[in-house]
């Protein structure tokens, strides 16, 4: 069987050799990643791909859409979508976040099994997203918590885990988070010179 | 409190959804929104199909290109109300402005002939137009307003660039000019890239710009909640329309969770009052951008068909069964059934002639009278709709 010519559109580098891994394991295919945003009508437009992978969110996306709506039946880089007559497969693809543009007349039963793999690599992926996001987040906090103590033990001669108990009980009666708290606080101090 | 997801692009008209949320429209009609950021329009599209969305600020034209077959195959999609009119800016390279300064061209950002005349004859080959999607509101001004200005539809070579990167597209010229949304537009003039030629509403005194945008089975399954929305989004666009308000408005689109941008940028467009170019001109465009003055929300027929004539015609497609199945995805039923008891202006017809009334004009509502806005084209252009079927309302 020929192979696929399978183009994943994705600025990430890491990102995309993580798809692009999920999608040989789907079997043996041709996998080019596009990085660049610009000309990428045109890059899509030489390599005809088979099928064109990209993130649901990438405003690029836009300019697929008017290359799949441009092609004529002599040309069809990329038609419309996943295969329209299987709608189940078409929603997990968006659920994951994921949309792909596929040559027109590609048979589902080639196309399934790679649209699988991408759903679960982006699955993969979104789940790392979060979890990469929270981890920044509560570092970024444990860094402001520490200046804001700093900030308390300095301004009211106090120890620090004096500091850290006013900065949470400050927290607690006014219901936010101790980060937001610790925010305001060296932003005040900030304003105020110290 | 109802929960319910909107999507929306980050673009200054998506303020009637921003403001029912944040100042409370919403909440009254006791609904509890989570505004949804998107990246692209085929995004929101597929969203709202997947159901993954409730209801999205969306294009114009993007429901009647699913009407017309020419998307994937997602559920229908209905437009209940229009969000805006116009917000629109066409904007040249740097290169192109010179050109046209050393011809003489004033820059008035009004004429949009005498702008339309000088920008022939300062390109000399093909002009290469960004817009922001295949089915925009920004297509067709750009086609109605240069093919009447000499240009042939083989010296246009429209692209679809994603509007935040209009700037770099014209930068790194890929694109000669483009049309696109604020306050994108104002972003390249910003960036020292692009000037500002003409504001939509030159071209079309009211082009209709969003609209709001849901699945056809949940407008019919769930009426109270879409009636509730609706009601929600019309009055935020009521209040943003009062005077004095725009500046609020900015302060507020502008926040990091919405357009994360200096309001300063957003302000430009919500006033109408525009920096045109680097050097610093300044054009006072009222009317640029109108949420619900003049009905501005009610989503005539006849614009669905205007939008499915044009777009029909350019995909080789029949005009007549492509404006019958666009006219079936605007629901002037539902606007009349769920904004009467809010006290929207509701006119006798659902249909009219496009471009017909070049002044803002008072006619007979459904009840008393009503102000429409003028919504001539720069060339006297008319659009006959089809004759209504006997069912439509």
């Amino acid at each position: 069987m020929k192979k696929l010519l399978i183009v994943v559109v994705e600025p990430d580098p890491d990102r995309a050799q993580s798809i692009a891994d999920g999608l040989g394991e789907a079997g043996e295919h041709d996998i080019r990643i596009i990085a660049e945003q610009t000309s990428l009508a045109r890059r899509v437009a030489e390599l005809r791909p088979d099928v064109v992978l990209i993130d649901i969110a990438n405003p690029s996306r836009d300019i697929l859409e008017e290359l799949a709506l441009a092609s004529g039946p002599s040309e069809r880089p990329v038609a419309m979508f996943v295969d329209r007559s299987d709608e189940q497969l078409t929603r997990s693809a968006i659920e994951a976040g994921i949309s792909a543009y596929v040559v027109d007349g590609l048979r589902p039963d080639r196309l399934k099994p790679i649209i699988d793999a991408a759903i679960a690599r982006f699955h993969m992926l979104q789940q790392l997203r979060a979890e990469l996001a929270a981890t920044r987040a509560a570092l970024e906090d444990r860094k402001i918590v520490d200046r804001a103590k700093a900030v308390l033990m300095k301004a009211r001669g106090i120890g620090e885990d004096e500091a850290y108990a006013l900065l949470r009980k400050t927290a607690m009666d006014q219901g936010k988070r101790i980060g937001e708290i610790a925010q305001q606080l060296v932003t005040a101090a900030g304003l105020l010179g110290r | 409190m109802i929960p319910l997801r909107l999507g929306y692009l980050p673009l200054i008209d998506a303020a009637p959804l921003i403001v029912a949320h944040e100042l409370g429209f919403a909440a009254e009609e006791g609904l509890q929104l989570e505004l949804v950021r998107l990246g692209a329009w085929a995004q929101s599209r597929d969203m709202l199909g997947a159901g993954l969305i409730d209801a999205a600020h969306m294009l114009v034209p993007i429901p009647i290109g699913q009407a017309l077959g020419l998307g994937p195959s997602l559920p229908a999609l209905d437009l209940v109300m229009f969000l805006s009119h116009g917000g629109q800016a066409v904007a040249v390279s740097r290169a192109i402005e010179r050109q046209l300064r050393t011809d003489g061209h004033g820059f008035d950002f009004a004429d949009a002939r005498r702008a339309g005349l000088a920008l022939r004859r300062a390109v000399a080959g093909r002009l290469r137009v960004g817009v922001p999607f295949m089915f925009s509101t920004q297509v067709e001004l750009i086609h109605h307003w240069l093919t009447a200005c000499g240009f042939t539809p083989a010296d246009l070579q429209i692209k679809t660039v994603p509007p935040p990167m209009m700037a770099d597209a014209l930068a790194a010229n890929e694109i000669d000019a483009f049309c696109v949304g604020e306050p994108w537009a104002s972003f390249a003039v910003e960036r020292g890239i692009a000037a500002l030629l003409l504001p939509g509403p030159a071209i079309w005194s009211a082009p209709p710009e969003k609209g709001l945008v849901l699945r056809h089975d949940f407008v019919e399954e769930r009426p109270e909640l879409t009636g509730a929305l609706m009601r929600a989004l019309w009055r935020a666009g009521r209040w943003l329309d009062e005077p004095d308000r725009r500046g609020t408005a900015a302060e507020i689109v502008s926040r990091p969770d919405y357009l994360d941008l200096p309001s300063e940028l957003a302000e430009r467009g919500l006033r109408g009052l525009l920096l045109i170019s680097p050097g610093g001109e300044t054009r006072d465009v009222p009317g640029f951008l109108a949420f619900n003055a003049g009905a501005a929300s009610f989503p005539w027929k006849s614009l669905a068909a205007l939008f499915a004539a044009k777009i029909a015609t350019r995909q080789g497609l029949g005009a007549e069964p492509a404006m019958r199945n666009a006219m079936a995805r605007f629901r002037t039923d539902l606007y009349r059934q769920h904004l009467r008891p809010a006290g929207a202006a509701l006119p006798g017809a659902s249909l009219r002639v496009e471009g017909a009334i070049a002044e803002d004009r008072v006619v007979p509502a459904e009840r008393g009278q009503m102000i429409l806005r003028a919504d001539g084209f720069f060339d006297g252009f008319v659009f006959e709709p089809p004759a209504p079927e006997p069912s439509t309302n």
